[in-house]
C-alpha cells in the first residue's frame, strides 16, 4: 500500500532534483562556438528516476532502522548464507574444491584476453586485502594507498630499465621498498587523528605522482618508462600467451598468499591489536599496546603488499607512467574494501572480481564506471556501512 | 620589488579565494566534526552554472552587467542547493555512525560528483568567459595588480565581513555557534540542530560559489576536476590556521596564497601543488592544532 502522502513527498523530490539538475545536465554550452544544446530528454529522465527512487531510499531506510532496533533489543542472530556455507564443512570442501578447478582451468579455457582481465581482477584483490589490513583491521583510513604501488612498479621499471634486474630479485626488493616508503610517510603521520590522517595520505600520494611526473632526470616524466621486461622463469623466456598465463598464475599464487597471511594476522596478537585500537584507541592504550607502533606496524604491512602488486603492475603491462597512480586509483582500491566489507577477506574478494570485472564485461557501463563506484561507497555508507560480506566478530558464549 | 608587490598582491588574491573555500570546511567541521570531501565539487558544481547560465544569458542578448549578476546568484543558488542535497543524502542517516563511515561517504559523493558533471558535460577545458570588466584608473598599476585581483579581494572581503556579521550578532549565527559546541545541550536548550546543519551546509556552498565564479573568471577555464585539487588546497588552509575556526580559516588561506606565490615566483612553478601538499603535511605533523586552534583534549 502506497499513500498518497508517499507519492506527494516522491513527487516533490522528482521535483527538487529536475531543478537541480537542470543546468548541469538539461544545457549543454559550447563557449567556443558559442552553441547551446538543450536536452530536455534528460530532465524527464531524472524526473521519473528520482520518483521511483526516493521510493526504494525510504524503504531502505525504514529497513535499516528496523534492523537497529532489533540489534538494540537482541533479537539479532540471523547469520548470511555465505557465512553459513563457510561455516560447515560438508559446503565448504565441495566449495573450494570446485572454485580450485575453475581458477586452474581457466586460462586453458578462456582467451588470453580473458585471462588477462582475471589477472588485472586479482591484482586488485591482492591490493584491497593490502588495503584492508589498513582500512579494515585497523581503522586507518589511508587515502595514498597507490603511492605504495607506485613505489613498486618504479622499483622494477627503474632496476630493469638501469640494470637489467630481473622480475624475481625486483618482487622482494618492490616489497622491501613498499615497506620502508609505509614507515616512512607512517611514522610522522600516524599521530594523527582518523580523518586528517586521511587527507595526509591524500596528500602523500599526490605529492608522489607529481614529484614522478616532474622530476624527468628519475623517472623519465609523465612519458613512462617502456619495455620492461616480462617475468622469467629460470631463464625461460615465455610466448606472449604463455607469458600471460603464467602472470596470472603467479597471481593465483600470491593472492592465495596473501589470504593465508591475512588470515593468520587477524586472529594473531598484532591482528587482534588492530580491532582493539580501530573499535577504542584510549580503552587499547590502557590495556598495554603500543598505538604508534601497532598502527605503524599495519600502514606498512597495507604498503608492502601495495609495492609487490606493484611490481607485479610493471611486469604485466611492460609500460608505466605517472597516470596509472592517480588518486582514483586509491579511490577504486578503497572502494573494493567499502563495498565487500571492511575486515573480511571474502569480502573483498567478491567486491574486486564485482568492481573490476563487471565494468569489463558490461562495456556500457564502462563509461559509468567511476560514477557507479562514487555511488556505490555512499550507498554502502548510508545502508550497510558493514559491507556485502560482514565480518564476523569473534563472539564467546558465557556458560554458566 | 615591484615584482616582490606583484607576488604578494598574487599571493593575497589566490588565498582570499581558497579562504572562500576553507571557510565552508571550517564551518562544516566546527560542527558536525566531518570533512566534506565533497566541498571542492560544490565548488566546481558553482563555476560549471556560471558559466552555463552566461553562455545563456549572453546568447538571450541580456547586457553585461546583467549576465554577471544573474549567473553568480544562478551559481550560489545551484551550489546551496546541491550542499543542502548532499547533506541530506550522504551526511544526515549517518550521524550517529562511526567516524569513518561519513568521511568514506563523502569521499564517494566527492568521486560521483566529478564524474556526474563529467559525463553530462564534458572532459575537456571549457574556456570561461572574463566576467569582470577593465576598469580605467588601474590602467597605470596594470603590471602589478589587474582589476580582476581588485574586485576579487573586495568582493571576498565583503562576504566575510557579512559572514562574521552573521555568526556573532544573529540568531541563527547563535544557534549555530551553539551547536558547533554542543550539540546535545543546543538541542536540549531547543536548538533545531538539523536546521542549523542545513543551513551551515548552505552558507559554506555559496561561498564556495562565489569562489568558483570568482577564480574561473581570473583563471579563464574550468573542467570537472578543478574541484579536486582546489579542495585539498582550501582544506589545507582550513587546517593551517586550525580547522573550525573561522578566523582561522582565513587567516591560513592568506598564509597558503602567499607561500604558494612566492614559491612559485622564486622557485618553480612545476611544483606548484606539491608546495600545498608538502605545507600540509608539515603542519599537520607539527602544529595539527593549526595557527589559532585550540588542542582539545580528549575527555574519556
Amino acid at each position: 500500500m502506497i499513500k498518497a502522502r508517499e507519492i506527494k513527498k516522491s513527487f516533490l523530490v522528482s521535483i527538487w532534483f529536475m531543478f537541480l539538475t537542470f543546468p548541469i545536465m538539461v544545457i549543454r554550452v559550447n563557449p567556443i562556438e558559442k552553441i547551446v544544446e538543450w536536452r530536455w530528454k534528460n530532465m524527464l529522465v531524472v524526473g521519473i528516476g528520482s520518483f521511483l527512487l526516493s521510493f526504494v531510499w525510504r524503504y531502505m531506510l525504514k529497513k535499516k532502522e528496523a534492523g537497529e532496533k532489533r540489534a538494540e533489543t537482541g533479537e539479532s542472530g540471523k547469520t548470511f548464507l555465505i557465512q553459513r556455507i563457510l561455516e560447515e564443512r560438508r559446503f565448504y570442501i565441495p566449495l573450494v574444491t570446485g572454485l580450485t578447478i575453475i581458477a586452474v582451468a581457466f586460462p586453458f579455457i578462456f582467451s588470453m584476453y580473458q585471462t588477462s582481465i582475471m589477472t588485472t581482477a586479482l591484482m586488485y584483490i591482492v591490493l584491497g586485502l593490502g588495503l584492508n589490513i589498513v582500512v579494515g583491521l585497523a581503522g586507518l583510513l589511508d587515502l595514498g594507498y597507490v603511492a605504495f604501488y607506485a613505489v613498486g612498479a618504479y622499483s622494477y621499471a627503474l632496476l630493469n630499465h638501469h640494470f637489467g634486474l630481473g622480475f624475481w630479485s625486483v618482487l622482494p626488493i618492490g616489497a622491501v621498498l613498499g615497506f620502508i616508503f609505509g614507515v616512512l610517510l607512517g611514522f610522522p603521520v600516524l599521530r594523527l587523528r582518523g580523518d586528517y590522517l586521511a587527507i595526509v595520505t591524500l596528500g602523500f600520494g599526490e605529492i608522489i605522482r607529481l614529484v614522478l611526473e616532474n622530476w624527468n632526470e628519475f623517472s623519465f616524466g609523465p612519458s613512462g618508462i617502456a619495455n620492461i621486461d616480462r617475468p622469467g622463469f629460470f631463464g625461460i623466456q615465455f610466448s606472449l600467451q604463455a607469458a600471460s598465463i603464467y602472470l596470472y598464475f603467479l597471481m593465483i599464487g600470491l593472492v592465495i598468499f596473501t589470504i593465508i597471511v591475512v588470515n593468520r594476522l587477524q586472529n594473531s596478537r598484532i591482528g587482534r591489536a588492530w580491532i582493539a585500537l580501530r573499535e577504542d584507541e584510549t580503552a587499547c592504550q590502557a590495556m598495554g599496546i603500543d598505538k604508534t607502533r601497532t598502527k605503524l606496524r599495519a600502514f606498512a604491512l597495507g604498503a608492502t603488499w601495495a609495492g609487490m602488486v606493484g611490481v607485479i603492475f610493471a611486469a604485466k603491462t611492460t609500460f608505466i607512467n605517472p597516470a596509472s597512480f592517480t588518486f582514483l586509483e586509491s579511490a577504486m582500491i578503497l572502494s573494493i574494501v567499502v563495498l565487500g566489507g571492511m575486515g573480511s577477506i571474502l569480502g573483498v574478494i567478491i567486491g574486486a572480481l564485482i568492481l573490476i570485472l563487471l565494468p569489463e564485461y558490461l562495456r556500457a557501463f564502462s563509461d559509468y564506471r567511476m560514477l557507479l563506484f562514487g555511488a556505490i561507497m555512499v550507498i554502502m555508507m548510508v545502508f550497510r556501512p558493514q559491507g556485502i560480506i560482514a565480518n564476523i566478530r569473534r563472539t564467546y558464549k558465557f556458560n554458566e | 620589488m615591484e615584482y616582490f608587490l606583484e607576488l604578494i598582491l598574487g599571493g593575497l588574491t589566490r588565498g582570499s579565494i581558497y579562504a572562500l573555500i576553507a571557510l565552508g570546511y571550517t564551518m562544516v567541521y566546527g560542527i558536525i566534526e566531518l570533512i566534506n570531501f565533497a566541498h571542492g565539487e560544490i565548488y566546481m558544481i558553482g563555476a560549471f552554472t556560471a558559466l552555463i547560465f552566461t553562455s545563456v544569458l549572453t546568447l538571450l542578448g541580456f547586457n553585461e552587467i546583467a549576465v554577471i549578476v544573474l549567473a553568480s546568484l544562478a551559481a550560489v543558488i545551484y551550489s546551496s542547493a546541491y550542499g543542502y542535497t548532499v547533506e541530506k543524502i550522504a551526511y544526515k542517516p549517518l550521524r550517529h555512525a562511526s567516524r569513518l563511515s561519513p568521511l568514506i561517504g563523502a569521499i564517494g559523493m566527492s568521486i560521483f560528483l566529478q564524474n556526474y558533471v563529467l559525463l553530462a558535460q564534458t572532459s575537456d577545458f571549457l574556456p570561461f568567459p572574463n566576467l569582470i570588466p577593465e576598469f580605467e584608473f588601474i590602467k597605470p598599476y596594470r603590471h602589478i595588480i589587474s582589476s580582476a585581483e581588485i574586485v576579487i579581494l573586495i568582493t571576498t572581503s565583503t562576504a566575510m565581513i557579512l559572514l562574521t556579521f552573521l555568526i556573532k550578532f544573529t540568531r541563527t549565527g547563535k544557534a549555530m555557534r551553539a551547536t558547533a559546541q554542543d550539540r546535545n545541550m543546543a538541542m536540549l536548550v531547543g536548538v533545531n540542530v538539523n536546521r542549523v546543519i542545513s543551513i551551515t551546509f548552505v552558507i559554506g556552498s555559496a561561498l564556495a560559489a562565489l569562489g568558483g565564479v570568482l577564480i574561473a573568471s581570473h583563471v579563464g577555464q574550468i573542467n570537472f576536476y578543478i574541484g579536486f585539487v582546489a579542495g585539498i588546497k582550501a582544506f589545507t588552509a582550513a587546517v593551517l590556521g586550525g580547522i573550525g575556526s573561522i578566523p582561522g580559516a582565513v587567516l591560513g588561506a592568506l598564509v597558503l596564497g602567499l607561500t604558494e606565490s612566492f614559491a612559485t615566483g622564486y622557485v618553480s612553478s612545476d611544483y606548484e601543488d606539491v608546495f600545498a601538499f608538502g605545507l600540509l603535511v608539515l603542519i599537520l605533523i607539527f602544529k595539527p592544532a593549526g595557527i589559532l586552534g585550540r588542542v582539545r583534549h580528549q575527555k574519556i
